[in-house]
């Protein structure tokens, strides 16, 4: 195989220490500990984690770098924080606390040339452009503050942009399917993955394996996150990488 | 007692999950551009992630080259992770020419995409690895990983080096078939990141930290 492997990546949202789960990034359940699923995870073979603080951008702030501090310590994967990432001070402070790479939504929609700067001093690799989308009638729209602020930005275009910024990867969240394990929003990540050369990880709507091995009929998929069906135990890392594998796709085992 | 590593602290990248990996494995290890602490350690990691030129710029800043130099005379075990391996080399074309340490013969080119629809640049992810013109990782770096095991890779431009005897592995993309590890004397380098790259990357560190002698 010439590609890389499609990565498996465990999506950990947290609300005041407790990993939480909603739909359509609302209605918030709390279902564990941050630090036990991700070590958890990181044991069953998952790829990579990423951390979001689902209420930074409510508090003004990312309160999850004493968390990446625990998990770095025995969780030897990359790991990607988000929420309420607002400066290079904030960019510093996370990859301080062991993260290695920095996931922007909000602050790169009020001020993109964050991105570029941020890209310039930590290299594009650590910059991973947040873009949570939601269907309007023919066209997608970029929404902030966790899918609660709508910017009247068209997301093909964002993302696009977002490249052009210096943005190393994009995490592409389908709000209108996230949390819903009812599978992807594939005219979304079809026109998205047509117009941006780098990375794209999908996420929002994983319920199955089977719907990853669907969709990847259509689109060469970078990687993909999953949140419910592992934080809920509908299946373990190793069904879903099985699964991919029996399907015909390329991940780890 | 246990085995002193210095990681050398130049200012760039996240080396916070470098120490944990380290102390994970029963290691002391230390952030550090200190010459006495560098010189008096069992072993020595130059980590790093971005461009090449910053990274130069950088360790000369730091005041670390000539302190490398001297560490690396001594005969102890000095491991280059990613754009750490990268330096090693003797000149990369990233942003025009940069110079590198040289101390290994080479140079870095940037990765080929066009040929294949969708390959992306960065080279993001699990890559397999494997042998060098099959030669044998009994007592190498790579002392004991079976051959194709996937590591974690984020990088834009490779290693040629000039002599292939010095390349321990190599690893595909796209059209690219490129050196990811090296080994010459006392000196190693992995493109990819061990410290990131799960059990089958501490196992790497392990390696390193049994060169100590």
């Amino acid at each position: 195989m010439t590609k890389p492997r499609t990565r498996v990546i465990a999506r950990i949202d947290v609300k005041n220490q407790f990993v939480i789960k909603g739909i359509h990034l609302e209605g918030l359940r709390k279902v564990g500990d941050p630090i036990e699923l991700a070590r958890k995870y990181y044991h069953a073979g998952v790829d990579e984690i990423l951390f979001m603080d689902a209420v930074a951008s409510l508090y003004g702030r990312n309160n999850l770098f004493h968390i990446i501090e625990m998990a770095c310590r025995e969780v030897f994967i990359p790991i990607t924080i988000g929420g309420g990432i607002r400066s290079v001070d904030d960019i510093d402070k996370a990859l301080k606390s062991g993260a290695d790479k920095i996931s922007l939504n909000t602050q790169a929609i009020k001020q993109p040339e964050l991105i570029t700067k941020a890209a310039e001093i930590y290299g594009s690799q650590c910059i991973v452009a947040s873009i949570e989308a939601k269907y309007k009638n023919g066209w997608w729209e970029a929404y902030v503050d966790n899918g609660r602020e709508e910017t009247g930005i068209d997301v093909v275009e964002w993302a696009q942009e977002l490249e052009r910024l210096g943005a190393g990867e994009i995490l592409l969240t389908s709000v209108d399917m996230e949390g819903t394990k009812k599978g992807f929003d594939q005219a979304l990540i079809e026109k998205v993955y047509s117009k941006v050369n780098i990375p794209v990880i999908i996420s929002g709507g994983a319920g199955s394996p089977a719907q990853v091995a669907a969709l990847a009929k259509h689109v060469d998929i970078d990687a993909v996150a999953f949140a419910s069906i592992l934080h809920y135990n509908t299946y373990s890392v190793n069904e879903i990488k099985e699964q991919m594998v029996k399907e015909g796709m390329n991940v780890r085992i | 007692m246990s085995k002193k590593v210095a990681v050398l602290d130049y200012g760039i990248g996240n080396v916070r999950s470098q120490l944990n990996a380290l102390n994970y494995i029963g290691v002391d290890a230390e952030l550090t551009a200190n010459r006495d602490t560098i010189l008096n350690s069992d072993a020595v990691i130059l980590p790093g992630v971005g461009a090449f030129k910053h990274g130069m710029e950088n360790l000369n800043s730091h005041g670390l080259i000539p302190i490398i130099m001297d560490y690396i005379a001594t005969g102890k075990p000095f491991l280059g992770i990613c754009l750490g391996m990268q330096l090693l080399f003797e000149e990369s074309d990233e942003f025009g020419y940069s110079e590198g340490l040289g101390l290994i013969k080479g140079k870095i080119k940037k990765l080929i995409n066009e040929d294949i629809k969708g390959l992306k640049l960065p080279h993001i992810g699990w890559t397999s690895i494997n042998p060098t013109n099959n030669r044998d990782w009994k007592n190498t770096l790579l002392n004991e990983i079976p051959i194709g095991t996937p590591y974690y890779f984020v990088h834009s431009y490779a290693a040629n080096p000039s002599d292939i005897s010095d390349s321990l592995a190599t690893a595909q993309f796209g059209a690219n078939s490129f050196c990811c590890a090296v080994e010459k004397n006392n000196i190693y380098g992995t493109q990819f990141h061990p410290e990131k790259s799960g059990e089958m990357g501490l196992m790497i560190l392990k390696n390193f930290i049994d060169k100590i002698k």
